[in-house]
């Protein structure tokens, strides 16, 4: 079906293989999240991804980029992003030194001639020397058009960015090619692998979403997300890793303000770890909980059921209180 | 919504069929389905084929359900359309290409085909002969034309349909004819088949029952919908109170969209000199680049005032609940209930979601008769002096007082110092000015006055407020 491959993906057969791709660059992934990474890379698209914040979709793509051993291009999106921070920019310094540099030549070559004309008719036969490729600089959408072996481009947030520039990416998201005035259309010799992150900060437009693949990355159920902080915390206890889990889950079933994600989580576990907890006890977590909730009046409310969730946790685990 | 949309993506008719009623489907349960997005998903699909159904459906949620909400109805309508069995057998279709006629040649045919097929069936009954009948009954629906089925009103006619493509005539003749030959033999057969085409007309009633709701659900919600925004609020039933509050907060975060952020407006011909030499510092100050001035146009600040007394306090709930959805799009909300007199009610809003909030704002001061005068008397002694030349005022009610002192003094104060007022009145306008009615005594002081009881209305004022900013 396609005729250039990145290096990596040459071989990719099927999902399965995606799967355990992914688990070597260490990110425990879903079918869906392994559908999605497959369905993009046949069908060329893009893949929006979004959902809560530390659910993993930034990770996503450095793990694809490490799999498939391509650069990973990231873009952080914010308000007022434009084209001469996304694309390119004429390298304005370099231009006037080197006309200042080049003065000379430039009498050289235009000659004696007073008559006006003259001179301009000579200079129009240079060309746009200083408006060629040599003058410009490639900000990240460029960069990753014009890798040689194809790249790994991550538009990060792209729910922060202004609604102008989202409908700039668009060219470059279906067709993969920008169009600069002065040089003309830049396509991308190895189509780049595009992923979109958000976090629903506001809707995004119809047309965006329709060039996408859809990817929704909720918090994983118990049974993944144990694997996941097995995978990122190695050496951690098997009762001490249900048990975070569970409490994780029962925090996840309140109605706080900051739901706590996996990599939140994750930064618990490392914490338990270097405390050589293997049971949980209430103080310890009254005195841990900043770690996984955010906000004061979360931790507040939290805090009155501490007892029974760290009773129950131990339950779920086995471990007797 | 047409299959050739689909299978003109290049070969792809084996697929295309059974995905194509399923976009159908999709697009019933309310999921935006682009033509762009088909063509994504029949190459989709042509990819991992059929025989996989997590994958499948994990493929075609990529590809055709783009938001949360999305992938739910997605999840729904994907279950339930593969419930039906379609791909259990082989997903032949060739017959569903083949058979496909025109609507004008569907009653001749459908006769002709129940000549021909009813041998066919009555055999098939006796024998119960279930996988070839299921099939049948599929075949029959398709060729009815059962996808464009709308209303419920029309489940008979097309159990009607689908039973006389099946051969139903033929069936009854045959009964009738061993009815006839009086034999005990043929009479006992003629009751036990009696008794299996009552079973056949049970499922195939139940079989259009569920397409009826895999084909024509999201087309019932959305005409509901669309009657709701154009309904009176005051006239609204409690069942359909769920469905406006998400009606109010789609049409809230629409607005909040367009108009979340700070714009600027680029005054044309002006240069900003300043910003220019700033930004052409780099080069020795050539005007490479030209900066032109700009007009903010901010955020409103708005301050509310709404009429919670018995005649108004439906249309209150809304554009209180408007109003909060909006958040961000606004600067600052202030806002105010008053019946007999006023309160703020800004701290309640701001803790409580709108729902709950607004019952227990109605508790506090709801439902006793207004009084104009004295609620904006109230309003004078506490709240006049954060009223600034940026604020909108609000104002929502019917302008009866109750033969009170309409206080109309306030109200000019009001409108000098505020950037604007805007009253909106949920009464007809041939009402105003009618017994105890002063809204024409204050219309002297609004830059705005209109009528409104619907969430269209509602929509309308609130744009504008928006559109202009502060």
């Amino acid at each position: 079906m396609n005729d250039v491959l990145p290096p990596g993906l040459t071989a990719l057969q099927s999902v399965e293989q995606v799967d355990k791709g992914l688990a070597e660059a260490g990110y425990i992934s879903n079918s869906q999240i392994s559908t999605a990474i497959y369905m993009a890379h046949f069908l060329r698209k893009p893949i929006l991804v979004e959902g809560p914040a530390g659910v993993g979709k930034t990770e996503l793509a450095k793990s694809v980029a490490s799999w498939m051993k391509l650069p990973l291009i990231r873009m952080q999106c914010y308000e007022g992003l434009d084209e001469s921070k996304a694309l390119y920019e004429w390298k304005y310094g370099k231009q006037l030194l080197y006309t200042q540099i080049l003065k000379d030549k430039i009498n050289h070559v235009i000659g004696e001639g007073d008559n006006l004309n003259e001179a301009l008719d000579k200079l129009h036969a240079f060309g746009d020397i200083f408006f060629s490729k040599q003058f410009i600089e490639p900000r990240p959408l460029l960069r990753a058009l014009e890798e040689p072996g194809g790249a790994v481009l991550l538009i990060d947030e792209i729910d922060k960015s202004d609604q102008e520039f989202e409908a700039f990416l668009l060219e470059i998201l279906s067709d993969y090619q920008v169009t600069i005035p002065e040089i003309g259309t830049v396509e991308a010799i190895v189509p780049p692998i595009v992923l979109l992150t958000s976090n629903s900060t506001r809707d995004l437009g119809d047309a965006l979403k329709r060039r996408c693949l859809h990817l929704h990355i909720g918090f994983p159920d118990e049974k993944l997300e144990a694997k996941i902080i097995a995978s990122r915390v190695p050496g951690i206890d098997a009762s001490l890793l249900k048990q975070l889990v569970s409490f994780t889950g029962q925090l996840r079933a309140m109605d706080l303000k900051k739901l706590p994600s996996v990599s939140e989580t994750i930064d618990w576990a490392k914490i338990m770890v270097l405390l050589h907890t293997t049971v949980l006890d209430v103080d310890l977590v009254r005195d841990t909980l900043n770690v996984l909730l955010k906000f004061e009046a979360d931790i507040e409310a939290a805090g009155k059921q501490i007892a029974g969730m760290t009773h129950k946790a131990r339950q779920d685990a086995g471990v007797g209180a | 919504m047409s299959g050739g949309l689909v299978s003109g993506a290049g070969g792809l008719a084996p697929a295309s069929e059974p995905l194509r009623r399923f976009l159908q489907v999709a697009r019933g349960a309310g999921l935006r389905v682009s033509a762009a997005e088909g063509i994504d998903a029949a190459q989709a699909v042509q990819m991992v084929g059929y025989s996989d159904r997590q994958l499948l459906k994990d493929t075609l949620g990529l590809v055709l359900a783009k938001t949360p909400d999305e992938k739910m109805l997605y999840h729904e309508a994907f279950e339930l359309y593969f419930k039906r069995d379609e791909f259990e057998g082989k997903p032949d279709d060739d017959r569903g290409e083949g058979g496909r006629r025109s609507p004008g040649s569907e009653a001749q045919g459908g006769e002709g085909q129940g000549g021909s097929g009813g041998k066919a069936l009555t055999q098939m009954l006796e024998d119960e002969d279930r996988v070839t009948l299921a099939t049948m009954v599929e075949q029959a629906a398709r060729d009815s034309g059962l996808e464009n089925i709308r209303f419920f009103t029309q489940k008979n006619l097309y159990a009607r349909r689908i039973m006389d493509r099946m051969g139903l005539r033929s069936v009854e003749r045959d009964i009738e004819s061993m009815r006839r030959e009086g034999t005990p033999e043929g009479l006992g057969r003629a009751q036990v088949l009696e008794g299996r085409l009552e079973q056949l007309r049970d499922s195939v009633r139940d079989f259009v029952e569920r397409n009826l709701i895999l084909f024509a659900k999201g087309e019932t919600e959305k005409f509901r919908e669309e009657l709701l925004k154009s309904a009176r609020l005051s006239n609204l039933e409690r069942r359909d109170m769920e469905r406006m509050r998400v009606l109010v907060r789609q049409m809230a975060k629409k607005l909040a969209a367009r108009y979340a952020k700070t714009r600027r407006r680029r005054l044309r011909g002006q240069l900003d000199i300043r910003r220019t030499m700033r930004r052409n510092m780099g080069w020795g100050g050539i005007p490479f680049i030209t900066v032109w001035k700009q007009k903010r146009i901010e955020k409103p600040r708005v301050m509310v005032l709404c009429d919670v007394s018995g005649s108004v306090s439906a249309m209150s709930q809304f554009l209180l609940m408007f109003l909060y959805a909006l958040n961000e799009a606004l600067k600052d909300i202030r806002s105010f209930a008053f019946a007999g007199s006023l309160i703020e009610v800004s701290d309640i809003l701001a803790k409580e979601p709108v729902e709950q909030a607004i019952t227990k704002i109605m508790e506090m001061i709801g439902y006793g008769s207004s009084n104009y005068g004295n609620s904006f008397a109230d309003f004078q002694d506490q709240f006049m002096d954060k009223v600034t030349n940026k604020t909108t005022v609000l104002i929502l009610g019917d302008a009866r007082g109750n033969r009170t002192d309409p206080r109309t003094e306030i109200m000019s104060e009001i409108a000098q110092r505020s950037k604007r007022v805007i009253w909106m009145n949920p009464e007809f306008r041939s009402a105003w000015g009618t017994g105890d009615s002063d809204m024409y005594r204050y219309a002297p002081f609004c830059n705005v006055l209109t009528v409104c009881n619907t969430l269209r209305h509602l929509e309308r004022v609130i744009e504008e407020i928006l559109e202009s900013g502060s």
